[in-house]
């Protein structure tokens, strides 16, 4: 019996202690993490080359390092208004197992944050707002809020 | 023991064992008693048991052991390769097929014992040495004529060594020789055995048939000339012979040859021999309508032959993984994508000096033969999609129940590894087509004085850059009123429309997506959708189709393909600022034109250029950008062809010719209309490729 509980409190422990790692990235005055383990590369503005007869939000492609990779625009992704781009913009390079790199247009890259189980609360879907879709649960870090990303949901939404 | 590091390997060599099998056993159908193959289907089948055993899949194992046991007794002589056998084996192969498509999809091989297909071997095994089956019933040919006999003992003992009286004699050869012994001539058989130390056995043979032919005329070799010179046979072969002189004679001929053991010969009596192959004919169903095929086929029987058994080849090769060979090609492109941003580096910095421009030259000419060598590399012969083909027309032609032959060549046509994964489909969808609507049936062909049975070929080669490839039949051709009509009914052309159509045109509408033709939609082909995804498939490979047909004479459709897809030469162009690539392929001329010379039909823009009027496409509009050129300003025109139409597309610039590497625009954009890649430019730039087949 003793050891049973053992166990069950064993585990409890591990659980609590995973700890995931977000990239932390700016959108106007609001703060989106990334899961790390999807982040490939950030790199600075450039020469995006537009594509014809593509939606709205894919701004081109880029060449990085000979690998061609599309680029879409976040704001425009989780129907936000665009901004012109800024010294501070940066393009995030995801890889995504179902559709390989993409990169996406953010406002600014701000740091990495390690959230533990306890700082992570789930959202529940309330439907109103369209980008609330798109964030997967709220982390809590020194008084600020973030919104985590389900990257697989922004990019499967069109 | 871990096998699963093994499965790849093991899969991978299935496959070949299966596809060996499939064409070998095919082979075996048509020629019972060719010796290397049935040497070759036990060695397949026997490797194919025991890496099944060895890797733990006993359902496999089991049916593999009780088809080796079928091919063993074929091996002895003491079994008969039937028809029914036949069909039988190749149920065998495709439930093998199962397994291995159940292994490689989840390690396991499934929980279907195939225990029909066994208890059918099973009963083949038992029947030969009782009352036979129907098809197995003359067995007194089968059971002497000439088999697996390695040793000289067994050799010696089959019928006194008088194999020659095992020899077919076929109809035109009966006729020589009942008019070589009306005219007093004699006909003798000889069986002629090679010293087994012999190692130039051909050589032998060779200086035999020499000796003997001074005497007098070869009218049978057993195995053929062709075989023996190749030395496809084992230390003993048989001849007939019209001659004037004594049997002693031509004995003591062949005898003076060095290293030939011993010859025995006979007089040939014709009446005996009759009976025999009237048997011989019976046990093998297939047989007349071959050798019928062969004599009205003059130009298929080189094929024909050819197929019966290449020498056995032993390549020393490396199995490398593909991807690893996209590695490399990537790399390659990469260098490629460096040396132009080199070349474009120093043109723009300035640098400049003999010895400079001498290492750029090099160093171009150096990447242009690695990129060629590299392609090479990847380049696989065409065999492997259409070795399946002739096993998969034996079937239609069972099911569709018409007599037909498929003829192929240029079997070792290679083409892009990518290429050649693709075009299985569409090549079994023109095959199905032949057979399903080209080939008529059994009447009409005798109606229109064609042979019984219908042809189809498949010959592919190398055509410049392009490699071609014909799916030809001697069939019904295509009816361009019924497709007329039927067209006007889909709805897809009006009947004011079909007037200005040529032929070809009209012909050109079985493309369309929902046509079909077919009265009696079959499982073979007829559901309309066939020729349009045949299409689509080819184009999306940059390559493209034709048809040309002559109604009750048959059709040829004509697949057309890039050798490889990686790198192209592209004419670079700018439209509004940016940069775009088109295939030089599709290119015609690059034409200068007046915005005065503008004319309209339609309302569309057109330009008649050397009394042919073009459709101008302005790629601004068609991009979704500004032009920088002024209305008025002379227009640059690049004339682009698709098939037999011309389209003129409008660019602001010529940047010109360029050897470029096609890049895919990611997976999340995979396909943009007009853009069909992208490439990467000497300063790093992207520009797009354009489709030009996707603007007519």
């Amino acid at each position: 019996m003793a050891n049973d509980v053992r166990v069950i409190d064993s585990e409890y422990a591990i659980d609590e202690g995973t700890k995931v790692q977000y990239i932390v990235i700016k959108l106007g005055d609001e703060q989106y993490g990334i899961d790390i383990k999807y982040v490939d590369n950030i790199v600075r503005m450039q020469s995006i080359t537009r594509v014809p007869h593509v939606a709205d939000y894919i701004k081109g492609v880029i060449n990085l390092r000979g690998v061609v990779i599309p680029v879409l625009n976040l704001r425009l992704k989780m129907h936000l208004e665009d901004v012109d781009d800024t010294d501070a913009s940066r393009i995030i390079i995801l890889k995504l197992e179902q559709y390989g790199l993409i990169g996406f247009i953010v406002d600014e890259v701000k740091e990495v944050v390690t959230l533990g189980e306890s700082q992570i609360e789930k959202t529940s879907y309330d439907g109103t707002e369209d980008k609330q879709i798109f964030v997967s649960a709220v982390g809590k870090v020194n008084n600020e809020l973030i919104s985590l990303l389900d990257m697989n949901v922004v990019c499967s939404e069109k | 023991m871990d096998v699963t590091q093994y499965l790849e390997i093991f899969l991978d060599e299935t496959r070949e064992h299966l596809e060996s099998l499939n064409t070998n056993i095919l082979n075996l159908e048509q020629n019972p008693e060719d010796e290397p193959t049935i040497n070759e289907i036990f060695r397949a089948a026997h490797s194919l048991k025991g890496m099944a055993g060895t890797m733990g899949y006993k359902r496999m194992q089991d049916l593999t052991h009780n088809m080796e046991n079928v091919f063993n007794e074929i091996r002895n002589g003491a079994m008969k390769v039937s028809s029914s056998l036949v069909d039988t084996l190749f149920q065998s192969l495709d439930a093998l097929e199962e397994y291995t498509t159940n292994i490689q999809n989840s390690g396991d091989e499934g929980d279907n014992d195939n225990q029909a297909i066994i208890d059918t071997l099973n009963d083949f095994l038992k029947n030969k040495g009782d009352a036979p089956k129907k098809e197995e019933a003359p067995k007194e040919a089968a059971a002497e004529a000439p088999k697996a006999d390695e040793s000289k003992e067994a050799a010696s003992d089959n019928s006194d060594g008088n194999k020659w009286k095992d020899i077919a004699i076929g109809e035109t050869e009966r006729t020589v020789i009942s008019a070589a012994k009306a005219s007093g001539q004699h006909v003798y058989g000889f069986t002629i055995y090679i010293n087994e130390s012999c190692l130039l056995k051909a050589a032998r043979a060779f200086l035999v048939y020499k000796a003997l032919e001074e005497k007098g005329e070869i009218i049978i070799s057993n195995p053929s000339a062709q075989d023996i010179e190749d030395e496809k046979f084992d230390f003993d072969f048989s001849l007939v012979v019209i001659t004037s002189s004594p049997m002693d004679d031509l004995v003591m001929a062949a005898r003076n040859v060095s290293e030939i053991e011993r010859v025995v010969a006979g007089e040939v009596e014709l009446p005996a021999v009759t009976e025999e192959v009237k048997e011989a004919e019976k046990t093998v169903e297939n047989a007349p309508a071959v050798a019928d095929n062969k004599q009205s086929q003059a130009a298929a029987s080189k094929p024909a032959q050819s197929k019966t058994g290449g020498k056995p080849v032993v390549n020393r090769t490396v199995r490398v993984d593909i991807e690893k060979l996209d590695v490399l090609m990537n790399l390659v492109s990469e260098l490629i994508i460096a040396k132009n941003s080199l070349v474009s580096a120093s043109v723009s910095e300035g640098v400049s000096g003999v010895g400079f421009n001498q290492q750029i030259e090099y160093l171009e000419s150096v990447t242009t033969n690695l990129h060629e060598s590299v392609m090479k590399v990847r380049m696989v012969p065409i065999e492997s999609v259409v070795s399946k083909f002739p096993r998969m027309i034996r079937d239609l032609s069972k099911k569709l129940d018409k007599k037909m032959e498929l003829y192929m060549t240029g079997e070792e046509t290679e083409l892009d590894r990518t290429v050649v994964d693709e075009i299985g489909d569409p090549l079994m969808h023109l095959l199905r087509n032949s057979a399903d609507h080209g080939l008529e049936s059994a009447e009409v062909r005798a109606q229109r004085g064609k042979p019984p049975v219908g042809s189809i070929f498949l010959d592919a080669y190398q055509d410049g850059n392009n490699v071609v490839i014909e799916v030809r039949d001697d069939g019904n051709g295509i009816d361009v009123e019924a497709v007329k009509n039927k067209a006007i009914e889909r709805g897809i052309v009006t009947p004011e429309q079909t007037e200005n159509m040529t032929e070809k045109d009209i012909i050109g509408l079985l493309f369309n997506a929902g046509f079909s033709t077919a009265k009696k939609v079959s499982d073979v082909s007829g559901r309309g959708v066939g020729l349009d995804v045949v299409k689509s498939k080819i184009e999306s490979l940059s390559g493209e189709v034709e048809v040309s047909s002559k109604y009750g004479e048959g059709s040829v459709w004509t697949i057309r393909l890039p050798l490889t897809l990686a790198i192209i030469q592209a004419l670079m162009v700018v439209v509004g600022g940016e940069k775009y690539a088109i295939s030089l392929g599709s290119i015609q001329t690059i034409e200068n034109v007046s915005p005065s010379d503008i004319k309209f039909v339609q309302n569309e823009e057109v330009i008649t250029l050397r009394g042919q009027v073009i459709p101008i496409i302005r790629l601004d509009k068609e991009l979704g950008c500004v032009s920088s050129k002024r209305p008025d300003e002379n227009m640059i025109v690049a004339i682009a062809k698709k098939g037999e139409k011309l389209a003129g597309l409008v660019v602001d610039e010529l940047i010109g010719q360029q050897e470029i590497v096609i890049k895919s625009l990611g997976k999340y954009i995979n396909k943009s209309r007009l853009i069909s890649g992208a490439t990467i430019l000497g300063d790093g730039e992207i520009a797009l490729i354009l489709d030009a087949n996707a603007l007519f």
